[in-house]
């Protein structure tokens, strides 16, 4: 295991060498392979995730519709009625279609927005937990002040201001990740700097750029990559949250968050497939990402 | 203590002196002409210049931060660019509605979630424990406005259990109003339910597994009374934070359960500013919420070391 404590008294011997040989680090993640398929909450989480890949590769040619098709004379049909499975949304739209075709959207946008939040909050992290001092402090108000306010409201906020597009909502979904993960890498690079490795590569000369990315990075990898699947799950849940809002994805996207948007108010008389569905799609799909989390996070952090 | 709390109170006032920057700086990522922009693209030139100038949107941008800065103080946030209200009242009014929501959630899920999560701790790697920690898990993954729906369909449309819309009667009293807010409050309990029954969970599993615990035991008092006295007195500690942070984020759900529930508050109020670009509203909706969770973690904090004199000593250092 590439984050236990126990690893670099190993490496003491060896000071130029601070990550494991490759082919413990091999046999490790071989390990860790075989101890997560043992897990059948991972096991649950990745065949629901691999059934959305399906779907969004998939797309309009698995579709029985096109998601943008408007049947004239079905509005609102209920479920199993006119040839549609889940029924038709306000306009006739296949609400079956729409939910293949809208899983694209999701699929591309949270890992992408949740890598963003990743790399930036890894790099901040690493800043303020090696250098310490008057930057941690400096980058820690700043980071405090970003959390205390919900990610829904700030991006509301910036996306009211620089307008929605895919790419806006990428980018500010990913920056306002950024100081959350930030807090967690920090965490771990403070636990890793007073170690020994670390102040053998600090004898040795080696600068502290060299420090951070070749000998403490490699070793908080297994809590990066837990923030990654867990920031996944959460991307979808502000994506979807802020699509709902009005201020995502823009209409005719088939996004989730956005068909339940376009659709709740007519709820109450009655219409609730229109509803019910997106919101089961993405329920799926965020339980599953979390699920996957959980899993590595119990399993890395043994 | 005194010291202690004088410190937190510093670090806060600096955090918000920080968001207030940050608030101010989003809203000024792009430069705009917000008279422009109010009176449409064909309205004479004199007029929008004679607009932003009554907005003081014509000033450099460091008179503007003064004056956002100055209306933290006073809660004078200059006018609606959408109704020309003045937003202290639009916020002041609607606050109040979103406080009895808030309140209404708070109140069934810190009972319930402690409850969950103790009850799961004691009970570790039982079905009990398998279904209380799932359910959190399941609760917290799934957006607020996801669960606002499935509440509706199910208790309101299929059950007729509870009024879907929280449009309660004018004049309703105070019971009322809960009555007709139970719903969305509900939406809210399940998403933050999973978050503190897993924090006591865990500080509970902590505190069973501690030496003192187990001196406790062999001392031979009662279980109840070592769990009373010694595991349930340690494990809620983080559990206070947890909830302090929750209370914050809870206000963030806020936005799309009132939305669905129609809930004349203020999340309510930002997602139609937002949809109206109405900056000062959402500037100031958005600082207010920040102030509210500052509040809620500072009271955490002083609560624990109150609870906990070893985090009071610590921070002394």
């Amino acid at each position: 295991m590439a984050t236990g404590p126990a690893l670099p008294t190993v490496d003491v011997g060896d000071p130029t060498a601070a990550v494991a040989p490759v082919s413990a680090r091999r046999a490790a993640r071989r390990e860790t392979v075989r101890l997560l398929l043992r897990r059948p909450e991972f096991l649950i989480g990745v065949i629901v995730v691999a059934f959305w890949v399906v779907c969004a590769i998939g797309g309009d040619r698995i579709a029985p519709h096109s998601a943008d098709f408007r049947d004239p004379f079905h509005g609102h049909s209920a479920p199993l009625s006119n040839g549609y499975v889940l029924g038709t949304d306000r306009l006739g739209r296949d609400v079956l279609s729409r939910i293949i075709v809208g899983s694209q959207d999701v699929l591309v946008i949270a890992p992408i927005a949740a890598a963003i939040g990743v790399g930036l909050g890894t790099l901040l992290g690493l800043l303020m937990g090696y250098y310490r001092g008057l930057v941690d402090d400096v980058l820690a108000r700043i980071v405090e002040a970003f959390l205390s306010l919900p990610v829904t409201l700030v991006g509301l906020l910036t996306l009211v201001v620089l307008g929605s597009s895919r790419t806006t909502v990428i980018g500010v979904v990913g920056l306002l990740f950024a100081p959350i993960v930030a807090r967690t890498v920090r965490a771990a690079v403070l636990a890793e700097r007073e170690l020994d490795y670390v102040q053998a590569a600090r004898l040795r000369g080696e600068n502290g750029l060299y420090i951070m990315g070749r000998e403490i990075l490699p070793n908080i990898t297994g809590p990066i990559v837990v923030e990654f699947t867990v920031r996944i799950g959460y991307a979808i849940f502000t994506v979807s949250t802020l699509s709902f809002l009005g201020v995502g994805l823009q209409p005719p996207s088939p996004d989730w968050g956005l068909q339940i948007s376009e659709e709740y108010s007519m709820i109450i008389n009655g219409y609730w497939w229109t509803v019910l569905f997106p919101s089961l799609a993405i329920a799926s799909v965020v339980i599953a990402a979390n699920l996957i989390a959980d899993a590595l996070q119990s399993v890395m952090q043994r | 203590m005194v010291r202690f709390i004088a410190r937190r109170v510093a670090l806060a006032l600096v955090t918000l002196l920080l968001l207030s920057v940050i608030v101010f700086a989003i809203s000024n990522i792009l430069p705009q002409d917000v008279g422009r922009s109010i009176l449409g693209p064909f309205a004479p030139a004199p007029e929008v210049a004679a607009l932003n100038h009554r907005l003081g949107t014509d000033k450099p941008l460091l008179d503007q931060y003064a004056k956002l800065l100055k209306g933290m103080v006073t809660f004078n946030f200059g006018e609606s660019y959408q109704t020309g209200q003045p937003v202290g009242d639009l916020i002041k009014s609607t606050l109040q509605n979103s406080a009895k929501l808030a309140f209404l959630a708070f109140l069934l899920t810190v009972p319930l979630g402690i409850l969950g999560g103790v009850v799961a701790a004691l009970k570790q790697g039982t079905l009990v424990d398998r279904v209380i920690v799932m359910l959190g898990l399941a609760g917290s993954s799934i957006p607020e406005f996801v669960t606002g729906t499935f509440l509706v369909v199910i208790l309101g449309l299929e059950l007729h259990l509870l009024p879907t819309l929280a449009d309660w009667p004018p004049g309703s009293n105070i019971f009322q109003q809960m009555h007709y807010l139970l719903m969305p409050a509900l939406a809210l309990v399940l998403v933050y339910f999973g978050y503190i029954a897993r924090m006591a969970r865990a500080g509970t599993i902590v505190a069973l597994e501690s030496d003192y615990t187990r001196t406790a035991v062999m001392k031979g008092l009662s279980r109840a009374t070592v769990i009373r006295r010694h595991v349930l007195r340690n494990a809620l500690l983080p559990t206070i934070s947890v909830i302090a942070t929750q209370t914050g984020y809870l206000f963030g759900g806020l936005l799309a359960v009132e939305l669905i529930f129609n809930v004349n508050g203020l999340g309510r109020l930002l997602v139609t500013a937002a949809k109206a670009k109405d900056l000062p509203v959402l500037q100031a909706g958005v600082l207010v919420i920040g102030i509210i969770y500052m509040i809620a973690t500072l009271l955490a904090d002083i609560l624990i070391s109150w609870l906990n004199p070893r985090v009071r000593l610590g921070a002394e250092d």
